[in-house]
């Protein structure tokens, strides 16, 4: 009982999320949040946020720029992973080769829950 | 028997996960774009060095047979040591070169044409970096190497050694 | 000079120990005696009294600047303040491994004292299970990765210690990590012998928690400490990045976690023996795999150790050696006997682990798909792709949803069964107040989308079920209390500062002004100094905000002379209610400052929260030392 009611929840709450993502209106905190999401590439492990480097700096006013022509967030991520390839982007896209990423582990939960599930049911 | 299935099964795994990794282990982490090579140079605008105009990048990839865009600095050590291999480069007729100027100050980097010597065709500049970002490029020193249809060859990301000089001489051919 | 040679040479003898206790518990392990030889106990001391010679012997090199070290020359300095020369020590990879070495000889020592009620054949076993890790760890070190290599003619200068490095919470942060991380060893040897004795009982159950409590304390602890010195130290305001190197910290913690509620049912009742195995091989084993992500040099990351392809092969043999071990063992020993017999009903504090399990496996695997899938795609396509932030965000967040849900109504469900009505409204009750907080909160703040609603009602309804907890008469024990309400607190603080956070970054020079959310930033003055190893620009910056409150803030920009770097060290004012977080950075060629101001409510209850969660713990340690 428990265990279908949080299957259900949990289908639910997938589904809001596709559509509760919200769009950033602000472009300050607009080049902020993809800033956050684009590595830098000269760096070790660091986004563009969090770096001081030349090629950080320059990127962030190519940002800002984008957004002022007025592209949308996931242009300016389609632009750069166009320009410097998938690596750059902090958001794997979900794809062919990353559909595993993605997958395997709502896959893993759901046969966690059939286990559990099963040896609550047999024990009843 | 469901046991020794879940043992053999897991043992295949973990084998598959040891090849991996043992794999991983040789990878180099610094990422070299692949498929970079087959595209096209984007367009941009920017300041030519010595006059201060500004100038479309279809002015400059005119009338070549092959081009090489050279990211520079005046404070960019690196730089210094490719130099006279661009030196060289320049006085090959077939190909033009262009000098990216990047982040630097106008002063600084006329005494350095002045001291080293000016291998380019033609100089731009970036000031702030974000012409440079708009080609792909990742810092400096940077070469890129073209055709007549400002088709990108080959990019070298750091200074230029032997290597990548006998390479260019061949495409050059 | 001497002090290396003696660390060297008492490295080798701690080996030497370390492979002559093995025949000696052998002989002890087939004798008739119950009493486990004292010889063993003794050598085990010595094993452990020569790491820690060895360690101090690094740490003289260090505080003495002898350049002879080849560790010593590459992480120090002679300009280094005295505290960052000794804690330097386990500042680099030679040194954090003596250190591995150090939690690993102690605690096999601390356990065959503690042990002494314990069956003689259990302890037995579970040193030389222990033995292997050791002995397997003190080869790596001589052979890859040794502290005291000798260099010669002696360099005048070290190459000094990175900047970021020299940092209080830095110095501690790597000895408690490891107290929990390496300690858990002691569960996986402990494990596997009593799967082969076949002493997975309450006994073994009540035994074994102790060690279960004392890594799960330190790795929360540890993971803090790591936490608390990224948002004070890296200067952004961030303080969890989904680093691979703090994800490979936290997937152990998810595995304790579920492990130490695991056995909390077997110390009670039978309960899925299997399972509980599984998790303690688990652990240590995903704290080796951490070890070999992070210095092997497969993974990209701000944290990673210096990497030698030959340190990478060895760590990973040794790894999958090990695997190999506890996979072997355990198909060989593991009996499905009890499993039939273990009888739950649907709506019963048994239930709720499992699904406490269920979960905690949940984010483990997302963490740790995250974190190696990138390798695997690499090496079977050759495409590099990044998983950051966005990724974990993604297949976190929403299933912590159901995931307090079920932390609320789950270790109250024995009463909610009850046919008592009382306690059903109460629940009720406390999900209206909930849902009326959200929406006090919602209204006032506005622009708040749906998920984060819903995420701020249930986390809500956890924190005030926790409250009620306190004042309840039922039999709740009091460690849960508290680690359930600091849990509570966690997740609430974490969502709160994350919704509403602010965060202005712009250029000024001094003497210039900006406006921001009713505040005024005035950029008063610069000051330069100096200090022993660097050189620092002081920032004087006047906060004001609309009720004339003032704050004074002094974000500050070192220039280090050996290695040549520039940090920005961040000033954060802290007080209950919210932080506000100042950063400066030079901008090129300019007299302007780049600054980034936040203002971050909440912040200080995370850590207090995380504290609460860890204090939870060593009540429970208390009390059954108590009791015994």
């Amino acid at each position: 009982m428990k265990i279908l009611k949080s299957f259900l929840i949990i289908t639910i709450f997938i589904i809001l999320t596709k559509f509760s993502l919200a769009e950033e209106k602000n472009s300050e905190l607009l080049k902020i949040k993809i800033s956050k999401n684009i590595r830098c590439l000269i760096c070790q492990g660091q986004s563009v946020y969090d770096s001081q480097s030349d090629f950080s700096l320059s990127m962030k006013l190519v940002i800002e720029k984008k957004i002022e022509e007025g592209l949308k967030e996931e242009e300016i991520y389609e632009f750069l992973i166009n320009q410097y390839g998938q690596w750059i982007s902090y958001n794997p896209e979900f794809n062919r080769k990353t559909f595993v990423l993605w997958a395997l582990p709502v896959v893993l939960f759901l046969i966690g829950g059939v286990i559990i599930f099963r040896k609550l049911i047999v024990l009843k | 028997m469901k046991n020794k299935i879940l043992l053999f099964l897991s043992v295949i795994f973990l084998s598959f996960c040891f090849i991996v990794l043992y794999k991983g282990l040789d990878n180099s982490n610094i990422y070299t774009p692949k498929d970079i090579s087959k595209k096209t140079l984007n367009k941009f605008v920017s300041r030519e060095f010595f006059s201060e105009d500004m100038i479309n990048s279809e002015e400059i990839f005119f009338g070549n047979k092959f081009y090489i865009l050279n990211i520079w600095a005046s404070w960019c050590l690196p730089c210094r040591e490719e130099h006279p291999a661009l030196m060289k480069l320049s006085k090959k007729q077939s190909v033009k070169l262009i000098g990216l100027n990047y982040k630097d100050d106008i002063k600084n980097a006329k005494k350095f044409i002045d001291k080293f010597g000016n291998p380019y065709s033609i100089i731009i500049t970036d000031v702030n970096g974000t012409i440079s970002i708009g080609l792909g490029a990742y810092g400096i020193p940077e070469t890129f190497v073209l055709d007549e249809n400002k088709k990108i060859l080959k990019k070298y990301i750091g200074p230029l050694n032997d290597q990548s000089i006998k390479e260019i001489n061949l495409l050059l051919k | 000079m001497l002090a290396s040679q003696i660390g060297y040479y008492s490295l080798i003898l701690s080996l030497f120990f370390g492979i002559l206790i093995i025949p000696i518990s052998i002989k002890n392990f087939n004798n008739v005696s119950q009493k486990i030889d004292t010889r063993i106990i003794s050598i085990s001391f010595l094993q452990f009294f020569f790491v820690a010679i060895s360690f101090f012997g690094l740490i003289f090199s260090f505080v003495n600047s002898d350049f002879t070290n080849e560790t010593v020359f590459n992480n120090s300095h002679t300009t280094k303040p005295l505290f960052y020369k000794i804690s330097g020590t386990w500042g680099n990879h030679e040194g954090s491994l003596l250190l591995w070495l150090l939690v690993l000889t102690l605690f096999i020592f601390l356990f065959l004292i503690k042990s002494i009620k314990e069956p003689k054949k259990y302890r037995i076993i579970t040193l030389l299970f222990q033995e292997t890790i050791i002995i397997g760890f003190c080869l790596f070190i001589i052979k890859t990765s040794s502290p005291f290599n000798y260099l010669f003619p002696e360099p005048t200068e070290g190459l000094g210690l990175n900047p970021i490095l020299q940092d209080p919470a830095l110095a501690i942060h790597p000895p408690i990590l490891y107290l929990g991380y390496v300690g858990s060893s002691i569960i996986f040897s402990a494990s596997l012998a009593a799967l082969t004795q076949n002493y997975i009982s309450k006994n073994w159950a009540k035994h074994i928690k102790f060690w279960i409590l004392i890594s799960w304390f330190f790795l929360t602890l540890g993971i803090m400490i790591g936490s608390i010195w990224a948002y004070y130290e890296l200067g952004w305001g961030g303080f969890w990045f989904w680093d691979p190197v703090e994800n490979v910290s936290l997937m152990p913690w998810f595995c304790l976690t579920a492990l130490l509620h695991c056995i909390l049912v077997l110390e009670k009742k039978l309960f899925y023996s299997s399972w509980i195995l599984i998790l303690s091989i688990a652990t240590f084993i995903l704290s080796m795999s951490g070890t070999f992500l992070v210095r092997s040099g497969i993974l990209n990351s701000v944290h990673t150790f210096a990497n030698d392809p030959e340190r990478g092969i060895f760590i990973l043999i040794f790894l999958f050696v090990l695997i190999f071990i506890s996979l072997i063992i355990f198909f060989t020993f593991n009996k499905d006997v009890h499993q039939q017999s273990i009888k739950i009903s649907l709506l019963s504090k048994e239930t709720s682990i499992l699904v406490n399990n269920w979960f905690m496996m949940y984010f483990l695997s997302v963490v740790l798909i995250g974190t190696v899938y990138p390798i695997f795609l690499e090496v079977l396509s050759s495409q590099k792709i990044s998983v950051g932030p966005p990724f974990y965000h993604k297949l976190i967040i929403p299933f912590l949803i159901p995931f307090l849900i079920f932390m609320s109504i789950g270790p109250n469900l024995n009463w909610i069964k009850s046919p008592i009505k009382k306690i059903k409204i109460q629940f009720f009750l406390i999900f209206l107040i909930s849902i009326l907080t959200s929406f006090l909160i919602t209204k006032k703040f506005g622009n708040i989308n749906l998920l984060n609603t819903i995420l701020i009602i249930v986390s809500f309804y956890l924190f005030f079920i926790t409250i009620k907890d306190f004042f309840s008469k039922e039999n709740i024990n009091f460690s849960q209390k508290i680690s359930h309400f600091g849990f509570s607190l966690l997740i609430l603080s974490i969502l709160l500062n994350s919704i509403f956070s602010s965060e202005i970054i712009t250029n000024l020079k001094v003497g210039e002004k900006i406006y921001f959310n009713k505040t005024t930033i005035l950029f008063e003055s610069i000051e330069n100094t100096n200090s022993k190893n660097y050189k620092s620009i002081v920032g004087n910056f006047k906060i004001e905000d609309n009720k004339n409150n003032l704050t004074k803030l002094k974000p500050e920009i070192r220039v280090y002379d050996y290695p040549f770097t520039i940090t920005s060290e961040a000033d954060i004012k802290t007080n209950l209610y919210s932080d506000k977080f100042l950063v400066m950075n030079i901008v090129k060629g300019n007299e302007y400052f780049n600054i980034r101001y936040q203002v971050k409510p909440f912040m200080i209850w995370i850590w207090i929260s995380t504290l609460l969660i860890s204090i939870g713990g060593i009540f429970s340690l208390f009390r059954r030392l108590h009791e015994k």
